[in-house]
C-alpha cells in the first residue's frame, strides 16, 4: 500500500490509527502541515488530496492507498514561491505563521473551486458565475482559523493572487 | 484512539457481513467517526472502510427524480447541476453546513448518520444515556443550549445536528438501505431518524449490518425553496434552529408548503399539520403565527434552550413571509 506525496511515493503505515496528518508530519517528516485542534475545527492541517482540500487530521493514512497528496512543501519553495505564497508575503497575510500553510493550501483549492463556479453559502445565485468578493472569500476560508487575526490581510492576499493569476 | 482491525470492504455484501457483529463499524468520509474515535466515544473493534465501494454516483431516475449515491461527497451533491437547478434547498442546506474541507470528505450516508453534538455525549466522563445506557442524562438539568424542544424524552433531549437531512425531509426523499444477502429496503427520510423515547442510544432505523446505498429525490416540484439557518456565528457553526421550505403559490393562495426543521429535535422535524394549515390559505402574519402555534404546541424548553421556542416561531414566520412575498 503506497501513497504519493508531492510526487514522491511512500509506504503507508502499518498502524491503521495513524491519521494522514501524523503520517505526513511524523512518519515522513513533512512538518509544514500543522496540527491545531486535531478535530476538524481549525484548518491548520489542510492538504490537497487529488486536488481537493481536506482536513488531514480527520482521515486515516491507510484510507489513502494510491492517492496523490499535495502539501505546502509541494506548493512552492523559498526560491520559487507560488503566486499565493508571494501574495501572502506582500500583504502580510500572517503574523505567527502557524495557520499559514493551511491557509495557503486552502486558498490554492479555493481558486480552482471559483474557476469551476462552485457556489458557496455566500453566493446569491447558485448557478451564476462567481464574483470573488470579500464576502465570498471569507465564507470559503471559514474553515481556516487564525488565532492572530490576520484575516483582513489574508483576504487581501487571496484577492491579489486571484487577480494576478487571471491577468 | 483504541486499537482496531482495519478492513477494506471489497463488495457491498462484504461490508454488510463485517458490520453485522457488534463492534463492526463502517467508515466513509471519516469526519464524524474519527472525531468520536479520538474522544473514545466510539470504540469499534473492526473499522470497515466502505469508501471505495462504487456508490458515489448521482443519476437521474426514471420518474424524473434524482438518485444520490451514499458515497457522493457533500460537495459533489451541492455543485451538481440538477441539484442546483431542481433542488436548490438541498444545495443551500449542504453549503450552510461545515466547511469546504469537510464537505469535500463528508458523504451522503455519513451525513445522515452523523451523531449528536451534545456536550455530555462527547465527554466520556459525563453521564449520557445515549453513549452509556442507564448512566443518566447530563443535559436535562445541565448545559442544554443546543438541545431539543420537540419530541424529547426523560432519557435524552439531544438533537440531530445536520443540515442536509433537513432539506431531504422537506423534499420527502427516500433512503435506500442494503442488508444481509440481497435484502434491500427503502425508508422515507422523514422516518429514518428515531425519537429518543426510552431507546436514546438509537439514532436511526439502521440495523446491524445495514448499509445506506443512496438517497432518491422525487421529481422536482418547483416553487420557492429556502434553507434558513440560524447559528451563533455567520459561518462554520451548527444550527440552533433551521428551516427548509418548499413553498408554491397559486394566485393569491398557498398551494404547497413542505417544511422541515433542524436543531429542534432528535430528527429533522416534519409536521404534516403545517401543510394542511397553510395550503389553500392567503398568506398573512396571522396565518404564519398560527402555523408556529401548531408547530410548537408540544414544545418544551430545558432552561438554557428556552430561547429556541420563540426563535423557531420567528424563523418560521420569516421564511414563510419571504417565500410568499408577504410583509409581516
Ligand atoms: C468542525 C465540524 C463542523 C461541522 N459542521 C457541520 C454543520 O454545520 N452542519 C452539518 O450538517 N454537519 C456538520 N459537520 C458534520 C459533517 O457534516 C459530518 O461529519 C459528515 O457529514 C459525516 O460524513 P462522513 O462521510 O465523514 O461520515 P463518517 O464519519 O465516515 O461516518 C459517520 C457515521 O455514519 C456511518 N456511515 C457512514 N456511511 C454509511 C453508510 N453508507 N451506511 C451506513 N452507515 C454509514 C458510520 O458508520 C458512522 O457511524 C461538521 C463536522 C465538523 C468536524
Ligand atoms: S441529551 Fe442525550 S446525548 Fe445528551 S447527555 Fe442526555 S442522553 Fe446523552
Ligand atoms: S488540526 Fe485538523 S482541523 Fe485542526
Ligand atoms: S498567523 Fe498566527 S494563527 Fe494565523
Amino acid at each position: 500500500m503506497t501513497i504519493t506525496v508531492n510526487d514522491k511515493q511512500y509506504d503507508l503505515p502499518d498502524d491503521p490509527r495513524v491519521s494522514l496528518l501524523d503520517f505526513l508530519r511524523r512518519d515522513i517528516g513533512l512538518t509544514g502541515t500543522k496540527k491545531g485542534c486535531d478535530h476538524g475545527q481549525c484548518g491548520a492541517c489542510t492538504v490537497l488530496v487529488g486536488g481537493m482540500r481536506i482536513n488531514s487530521c480527520l482521515t486515516l493514512a491507510v484510507m489513502h492507498d494510491g492517492d496523490s497528496v499535495q502539501t505546502i512543501e509541494g506548493i512552492g519553495t523559498e526560491t520559487d514561491p507560488s503566486p499565493l505564497q508571494r501574495a501572502f508575503l506582500e500583504h502580510d497575510g500572517y503574523q505567527c505563521g502557524y495557520c499559514t500553510p493551511g491557509q495557503i493550501c486552502s486558498a490554492t483549492a479555493l481558486l480552482d473551486e471559483i474557476a469551476n463556479n462552485w457556489p458557496s453559502d455566500a453566493s446569491d445565485d447558485l448557478e451564476a458565475a462567481i464574483d470573488l468578493t470579500d464576502e465570498e472569500i471569507r465564507e470559503r476560508m471559514s474553515g481556516n482559523l487564525c488565532r492572530c487575526g490576520a484575516y483582513v490581510n489574508i483576504v487581501a492576499a487571496i484577492k491579489a493572487a486571484a487577480k494576478e493569476m487571471a491577468a | 484512539m483504541r486499537p482496531f482491525d482495519y478492513q477494506r470492504a471489497e463488495r457491498l455484501e462484504h461490508a454488510s457481513q463485517l458490520t453485522r457483529p457488534e463492534g463492526g463499524r463502517s467508515i466513509a468520509g471519516g469526519t464524524n467517526l474519527l472525531d468520536l474515535m479520538k474522544l473514545q466515544v466510539e470504540t469499534p473493534d473492526t473499522l470497515v472502510d466502505i469508501s471505495r465501494l462504487p456508490m458515489a454516483g448521482i443519476e437521474d431516475t426514471d420518474d424524473g427524480g434524482l438518485r444520490i449515491g451514499a458515497l457522493a461527497s457533500n460537495t459533489a451533491t451541492a455543485v451538481h447541476p440538477r441539484v442546483k437547478a431542481d433542488y436548490p434547498v438541498l444545495a443551500r442546506a449542504i453549503l450552510a453546513g461545515a466547511t469546504q474541507q469537510l464537505r469535500n470528505k463528508a458523504t451522503t450516508g455519513g451525513n445522515l448518520c452523523q451523531r449528536t453534538r451534545c456536550y455530555y455525549f462527547t465527554q466520556i466522563n459525563q453521564p449520557c444515556n445515549k453513549r452509556e445506557p442507564g448512566s443518566g442524562c447530563g443535559a436535562i438539568d445541565g448545559i442544554a443550549r443546543i438541545h431539543a424542544i420537540l419530541g424529547t424524552s426523560d432519557q435524552c433531549i439531544a438533537t440531530y445536528p445536520g443540515d442536509m437531512a433537513v432539506a431531504l425531509a422537506a423534499l420527502d426523499a427516500t433512503v435506500e438501505i442494503a442488508g444481509e444477502g440481497e435484502r434491500t429496503r427503502r425508508v422515507p427520510v422523514r422516518d429514518f431518524h428515531c425519537l429518543p423515547g426510552d431507546t436514546p442510544w438509537r439514532d436511526n432505523v439502521l440495523e446491524d449490518g445495514e448499509i445506506i446505498t443512496g438517497v432518491t429525490l422525487p421529481a422536482p416540484v418547483g416553487g420557492t425553496q429556502i434553507y434558513r439557518k440560524v447559528r451563533e456565528r455567520s459561518s462554520y457553526a451548527f444550527a440552533l434552529v433551521s428551516v427548509a421550505a418548499i413553498v408554491e403559490m397559486d394566485g393569491d393562495l398557498i398551494s404547497r408548503a413542505d417544511l422541515a426543521f433542524g436543531g429542534v429535535a432528535h430528527k429533522p422535524w416534519h409536521d404534516p399539520r403545517l401543510s394542511d394549515h397553510l395550503v389553500g390559505s392567503v398568506p398573512s402574519a396571522e396565518l404564519f403565527d398560527k402555523a408556529a402555534d401548531i408547530l410548537l404546541d408540544t414544545a418544551q424548553g430545558y432552561g438554557e434552550n428556552d430561547f429556541k421556542i420563540p426563535l423557531a416561531r420567528r424563523t418560521l414566520s420569516a421564511v414563510l413571509a419571504h417565500a410568499t412575498g408577504t410583509k409581516i
